[in-house]
């Protein structure tokens, strides 16, 4: 009690502080939405700014989904992450009690603005003949795609393949070899997702690439569609990258309010026109409309589908010991 | 640093000819030098050529224009405050060390010692994740800290404890062998005179140790401020706010600028090259002071 | 070695600069590193040695070790060769040389890491060449150890290097006359002169390469089992919440670090008694 009372108290007084000059939020994201929040940021600052007459200034933090949200349990002031998946917002919840366990129900769609999925970038003119799931693990093609353990649409792509294999042959043990047997086609496991772009766009490693829809788009965007093109398989997963406050943090800084509404605007026209812009695809279904030709249709099935949700997945394949582990034990 | 490596000081001296028998046959001379300098181009001048290579890919307007952004800016004024509060405090404490240590006998000196070496040889990851145990949300000052509003890991003072840390024996280490192959006759002397402590050290034991603490110095500014693993993990990589030229490298690097990526490379580069340069003509200094002295 | 130290109070200042090294010491380094124990040692013994024993992390030293000292071996061939030709023969260059050996101290690992990576991916100058004859170098071991013998380089060279500037040119003499050939000199009468430096040498590249990071995280291609290093395990483990798996880890590289720097300074004591003999 004695404690929220300073805690309020201190968050008035900042608060108070904060009307006079400019407000500052930090946004702890993952690593391929640099471009996006470099885009959205200063549309926001421009809306709030009209709204209610005071600066706003967003500073930004990016690296593995995994990385970032540690550097928030271990105390790093984000006012809001955007993070690759919602475990790792639950791990917030679940190790350091920064926001409570509902965080997902306070804002529409599973407090996921925009969506993304896995897709396969290959070299032009497709030499490999890549058309689907089942060709990456055709003999001679090797696969770059990043480490599940840290890389948040690492673990994306591997929900994606097993998701792929489990609905296909009917069963685990099938999707569990063929996930095995994709695993044998990598060289090199990259931290994070940014990495394992580099090394297939930069080093010119691998013949597949298993990455973010939007990391693909900009790929082809950053050196030349001439080089690169994209293969859309016929089933995937439907990533949702959430968002939420943290409340912790906030509620200290006396930023809550200005923190929820920065996330709501991503829910807003703007803001899911910035999000197609950045090749995420947008939730509003008028907005999607817009970017119809851009995103290419493809059979999505959710984590819920197929895995029982986070945690479930988080447990049976990421943990230490999981089914991840195991194919590199063996 | 261990004693070993950073004292050429206290061993070089004047260079004699050398006599006939010394002298190798020349096919084994030109052998020996081609191989070593073919190794050391491979090693060496081939990765400080391709961080220059690939920073003027897109000509010299791009390369200087990767300086020009606010962030790149911010990242070279918290890299130049790094090193202005851990080098002078890594310098004081190098003195007084040795001054502890080649001057008076104690038991456990070896010790001691060993101790001062231990973050040279201690993993730069693991002196991050020690302040994340101690000063992280869930570390031993944790919550306290949070209450009363200090923020350390994720924020500039985290910065500076990680490269404190991890330059730490720099400067001790240089001084140490100096000091203790000096002796303490001239302090002596000194002391028989009159002078007092103050005095002494700076009348008599600095002017001898100075080369030496500023070789020391020169050394541990570098990798002040060249430090990334350490670094990395307590920064909490805010654009503009914790991001030091080294993670700056990293950061720009992953946003595929790859010309910007090398070219704030290659200003480290160019501050590795310029510490070379300070060192030879250090030491160049110092054995000329020595000469002229003996 | 001081000459008199033997007159306790004739030097002032022994309490306030001993006091201060320890405070310093302590403050900045021992408490934050006993922090790593004293998290270690709330695990219960099982969980700590299945901490540090398990397949993945036994791989991660097998590799860190391997690399090392294979690194620190080829080092200690190159780094005598280059020691021996920058202080007996003279030719154009040689100081710029000898500064640019000094290099990987100076150059921050980070940026040591993105230009091997560069040089060595299949297609970069090296790698485009290496590639094709069946050795990639970049994101294999043979890249982790190319990194490693970078930044250990200078260790073998700076330790050599006085010692053979101090050599006595008498006992090659004598050799000479005595009518030994020139190699018969080398290995019966120098090298057992240059064995102590050249084996701290290479336990300082050694110990330096154990826990080398930014340089190798670029190059390795991270691997579990195969490419993964042990700082980079750490840094896993820690993104993954595994507080303890990792301080495990870390407490096992401090004792070796330790034991390791021990060594080293054993070796040095050895070999000053072994100069003065």
């Amino acid at each position: 009690m004695k404690k929220s009372l300073t805690a309020t108290l201190l968050a008035l007084a900042l608060a108070s502080a904060a009307t006079a000059e400019t407000i500052t939020l930090l946004n702890v994201s993952y690593d391929p939405t640099r471009e996006l929040y470099a885009d959205f940021n200063p549309a926001f600052a421009r809306y709030w700014k009209a709204k209610t007459g005071d600066d706003v200034v967003v500073k930004q933090s990016h690296g593995g989904s995994g990385a970032q949200a540690r550097s928030v349990i271990d105390g790093l002031q984000a006012d809001v992450v955007t993070l690759a998946l919602a475990a790792d917002i639950d791990a917030l919840h679940k190790k350091a009690g920064l926001l409570p366990a509902d965080w997902q129900k306070r804002l529409p769609e599973r407090s996921t603005p925009y969506t993304s999925t896995i897709v396969l970038l290959v070299r032009k003119g497709n030499p490999k003949g890549i058309k689907d799931w089942d060709d990456v693990i055709n003999p001679g093609v090797s696969i770059v795609v990043a480490n599940p353990k840290t890389s948040g649409g690492a673990r994306w792509a591997y929900l994606a393949a097993w998701g792929y294999a489990e609905r296909k042959y009917g069963s685990k043990e099938k999707a569990r070899e063929f996930i095995t047997a994709l695993y044998k086609h990598v060289p090199v496991l990259d931290s994070g997702a940014r990495g394992a772009t580099t090394t297939f766009v930069q080093r010119g490693i691998g013949d597949v690439l298993l990455a973010w829809e939007n990391e693909a788009f900009l790929a082809l965007k950053e050196f030349g569609a001439d080089k690169f093109e994209i293969v859309v398989p016929s089933s995937s997963i439907l990533a949702e990258p959430p968002v939420a406050w943290v409340d912790k943090v906030v509620a200290r800084k006396g930023t809550e309010a200005v923190a929820k509404a920065y996330l709501e605007y991503l829910y807003s026209d703007e803001g899911q026109e910035i999000a197609g812009r950045n090749f995420y695809r947008p939730r509003n279904p008028a907005v999607a409309a817009k970017f119809a030709d851009v995103f290419p249709k493809i059979e999505l099935f959710t984590i819920d589908d197929v895995f029982g949700g986070w945690t479930k997945a988080q447990h049976a394949h990421f943990a230490d010991g999981g089914v991840f582990d195991q194919i590199y034990q063996k | 640093m261990p004693a070993a490596v950073a004292s050429p000081l206290t061993t070089a001296g004047s260079r004699n000819p050398l006599p006939r028998a010394s002298r190798d046959a020349a096919w084994v001379r030109w052998t020996l030098t081609a191989v070593a300098l073919v190794f050391l181009a491979f090693f060496l001048a081939l990765p400080l050529a391709a961080v220059f290579a690939e920073g003027l890919r897109r000509g010299v307007a791009a390369y200087f224009a990767s300086f020009r952004d606010t962030d790149a800016l911010a990242a070279i004024r918290l890299t130049l405050l790094t090193a202005a509060i851990a080098v002078p405090a890594n310098a004081v404490f190098g003195v007084a060390a040795a001054w502890a240590i080649a001057k008076f006998p104690f038991r456990g000196k070896s010790l001691l010692i060993t101790l001062i070496d231990l973050p040279f040889a201690v993993s730069p990851v693991i002196a991050g994740l020690v302040y994340v145990l101690i000063f992280g949300a869930n570390g031993w000052f944790g919550s306290w800290l949070i209450d009363h509003d200090v923020r350390i890991i994720f924020a500039v003072p985290g910065i500076i404890i990680a490269t404190t840390f991890v330059t730490f024996p720099f400067v001790a280490r240089e001084l140490i062998p100096l000091m203790q192959a000096q002796g303490n006759d001239e302090e002596y002397a000194a002391a028989t005179l009159g002078a007092s402590g103050w005095q002494t050290f700076w009348r008599v034991t600095l002017p001898n140790i100075k080369w030496g603490l500023l070789y020391g110095i020169i050394l541990c500014n570098a990798r002040a401020m060249g430090e990334f693993g350490a670094v990395s993990v307590v920064s909490g990589h805010i654009r503009g706010e914790t991001d030091t030229l080294p993670l700056h490298v990293e950061i720009l690097y992953n946003e595929y600028n790859f010309v910007g990526s090398f070219a704030v490379a290659s200003l480290l580069t160019l501050l590795a090259l310029v510490t070379l340069v300070l060192k030879t003509i250090v030491e160049w200094r110092h054995a000329a002071s020595r000469s002229a002295s003996t | 070695m001081a000459t008199a130290r033997t007159r306790r109070s004739a030097l002032p200042g022994f309490g306030i600069t001993l006091g201060f090294t320890l405070a310093y010491l302590g403050l900045i380094v021992l408490i934050p590193l006993s922090a790593t124990f004293i998290r270690a040692a709330g695990m219960d013994w099982g969980s700590f040695w299945a901490a540090v024993t398990s397949p993945r992390v036994l791989a991660a030293y097998r590799l860190s070790f391997g690399a090392s000292l294979a690194a620190g071996a080829v080092n200690m061939v190159f780094g005598l060769i280059v020691a021996w030709v920058l202080t007996r023969y003279p030719f154009p260059g040689r100081r710029v040389v000898d500064a640019l050996v000094d290099l990987p101290f100076a150059l921050p690992t980070a940026v040591a890491g993105i230009a091997l990576t560069s040089i060595y991916a299949p297609n970069g100058w090296i790698g485009r060449w290496l590639a094709p004859l069946g050795f990639p170098v970049a994101f294999t071991r043979l890249g982790v150890f190319v990194a490693l013998t970078f930044i250990g380089l200078p260790f073998v060279v700076r330790t050599l290097q006085p010692v053979i500037q101090e050599l006595q040119p008498e006992m090659e003499e004598s050799a000479a006359s005595l009518g030994a050939t020139r190699w018969q000199t080398f290995r019966r009468v120098l090298l057992p002169e240059l064995v102590p430096p050249l084996l701290t040498g290479f336990a300082l590249a050694f110990a330096r390469a154990l826990g080398e990071y930014g340089s190798v995280v670029f190059i390795s291609g991270n691997m579990p089992m195969r490419t993964e290093i042990v700082p980079l395990l750490i840094i896993t483990k820690l993104e993954q919440y595994d507080y303890s798996g990792a301080t495990a880890i870390a407490v096992v590289m401090l004792v070796s670090s330790f034991l390791l720097l021990l060594l080293i300074n054993l070796l040095q004591k050895w070999s000053r008694r072994f100069q003065a003999v």
